[in-house]
């Protein structure tokens, strides 16, 4: 008896013990990697990193300004695109398709874009339309990056309306409601807050995206609001600069780099804020 | 049971005729035929699965929701068989509202909460739908409990209050009858007690059905009482009398404790 209990109780310091260690190992990875990028990206974050575009190779200043702008274009555009796409589809899903056919086709392909490698992503796109129009644009950066963010949208809202109760659905059905004000005015509402979280934590995936933009919207020197043109963007940027043999633009690197990272940071605290605030409404 | 109430000159708000139920290929309900009076409880008791719940979830088509339930036979509201395959859904269950065991405020104000299903059928100015509103929740004895915060979630409420305001909201669109499938099992004596004194007072507008696994609530606010088991209407008849002396033998047995 007292053996037993002395073993399980070494078990026991042992397995606290070995998630201990294993929490650190994680937690140490992320904070050497945020720390890097703070102390490297945080004094390139000077006024003309905001405000200036991107220098010429070699010369000395210059900002982000184009890139900042790119990016800010062309995710808003695919959050706006998106979003819509993703919560129908997700309802439909959820609230109408249910077992039939055309929803588990539609499950399963959403399935597979979810963990398709966004780089085949963005030589699909490329081969889709930069090939046929000619040349590289903003729009196609964000078709690009739209076929990522709405499987995303979609698994989301349909696992949130999954998790809204039959009794009230059925409660709603039993005042007359049609079958659409059931989904968008009781169902949806009830889960508001998760489809929110989900659609914040799409643009935080997109945001940082490179592979797609490489063949679409591949890369500006200038700035331009322009999406017809190949715009600049803070990944493909990054991924230019930080391979350059300059010092100045690995420095734009890091300070972009460090940009990414406060924004997707601060997209995911907000996604907490929200959840928490709209599940308990 | 050969004789309905509506040949004994009581008005039926409800007639049911022959009425079968399926799950798949249970049977849940056999050849239930029987009448709800109209501005009268009428209570369904009996031991779990015995039907009570299927056969309330028939009078408003619930059961259409699902795929592989279905309902045979007649269920007569207004002249119309509701079993009708062509018969609108929407109309009939804003006509003949349900409460269920669990209550289920929407996720919006208290106010929006009855607003939101009068809005489906009717257009109503500001004035009006504030009077509406206030209507439902005095109907439903809530009023003086939440006037001043009809702006906050309904969710925010206890539990006897959001059963309460799940009546008002059913109320509020002014149905023909009112479904109760075992309103107070959730709550506690004292909000229980509140439903049951409500649903004395709102018998005189509407037809209530109300299922119950309490025999002394059946006792207390019903008129009328069935006393169903494996889908089978065993005995139908005048509360008092269903209580009192009992025609059959296993209405006797599972009103006095001795089975179920």
């Amino acid at each position: 008896m007292d053996a037993r209990y002395q073993r399980r109780k070494f078990v026991n310091g042992l397995s606290t013990a070995l998630s201990g260690i294993a929490v650190a190992i994680g937690v140490a990875g992320l904070v050497w990697i945020l720390a890097t990028l703070f102390i490297k990206g945080l004094p390139a974050m000077n006024w003309a990193f905001f405000t200036e575009s991107t220098p010429a190779p070699g010369s000395e200043g210059g900002g982000m300004a184009n890139a900042i702008v790119g990016s800010l274009l062309i995710v808003g555009l695919t959050t706006v695109v998106s979003t819509p796409i993703g919560i129908l589809a997700g309802i439909y899903l959820a609230e109408f398709g249910d077992r039939s056919r055309v929803a588990s086709i539609t499950r399963f392909v959403t399935d597979i874009m979810l963990s398709a490698p966004s780089i085949v992503i963005g030589l699909f796109v490329y081969a889709l339309f930069v090939t046929t129009t000619k040349h590289f644009s903003g729009w196609t950066g964000s078709v690009a990056l739209s076929l990522i963010a709405v499987p995303v949208v979609v698994r989301t809202t349909e696992n949130m309306l999954k998790l809204v109760p039959g009794s009230l659905r059925e409660a709603a059905f039993a005042l007359g409601m049609p079958r659409w004000r059931v989904s968008l005015d009781v169902c949806l509402r009830a889960v508001q807050g998760g489809v929110i979280t989900g659609i914040l934590l799409a643009v935080a995936r997109i945001a940082g995206e490179t592979a797609p933009l490489l063949f679409t919207a591949l890369n500006n020197q200038f700035f331009t609001w322009n999406m017809n043109e190949p715009m600049a963007n803070l990944p493909v940027t990054i991924f230019n600069f930080a391979m350059s043999p300059y010092e100045n633009w690995q420095n734009l690197a890091w300070g972009a780099s460090a940009l990414i990272a406060i924004l997707v940071l601060l997209l995911n605290v907000l996604a907490r804020v929200v959840f928490q605030s709209r599940s308990k409404s | 049971m050969s004789e309905f109430l509506s040949d004994q000159g009581i008005n039926a708000a409800l007639k049911v005729r022959n009425l079968d139920f399926y799950y798949g290929d249970f049977k849940g309900l056999k050849s239930v035929s029987m009448d709800i009076a109209e501005k009268k409880v009428t209570a369904f008791i009996g031991p779990s699965g015995c039907g009570k719940s299927t056969l309330l979830r028939t009078f408003n088509r619930m059961y259409d929701l699902y795929p592989g339930q279905r309902a045979e036979g007649e269920i007569i509201f207004h002249g119309a068989n509701t079993l009708d395959k062509g018969y609108d859904l929407n109309l009939l269950r804003a006509r003949v509202g349900m409460v269920f065991q669990k209550p289920t405020p929407f996720p919006m104000s208290i106010y929006e909460n009855i607003a939101f299903g009068v809005r489906l059928y009717e257009n109503l100015s500001r004035a009006d739908m504030d009077n509406r509103v206030q209507w439902a929740l005095e109907q439903a004895a809530l009023w003086t409990e939440v006037k001043d915060k009809l702006h906050q979630s309904g969710l925010s409420l206890s539990g006897g209050q959001q059963q309460r305001l799940c009546i008002a909201r059913g109320v509020a669109v002014k149905p023909d009858v009112l479904l109760l499938d075992e309103p107070t099992s959730a709550l506690d004596p004292i909000s229980t007690a509140k439903i049951e004194e409500l649903v004395f007072e709102l018998k005189s507008s509407y037809t209530i059905a109300i299922v119950t696994h309490n025999m002394q609530q059946a006792a207390r606010v019903s008129d009328y009482t069935a006393y169903m088991y494996l889908g089978e209407l065993m005995e139908f008849g005048v509360t008092d009398e269903l209580f009192m002396k009992p025609k059959r033998k296993e209405t006797e047995d599972y009103i006095t404790g001795r089975f179920g």
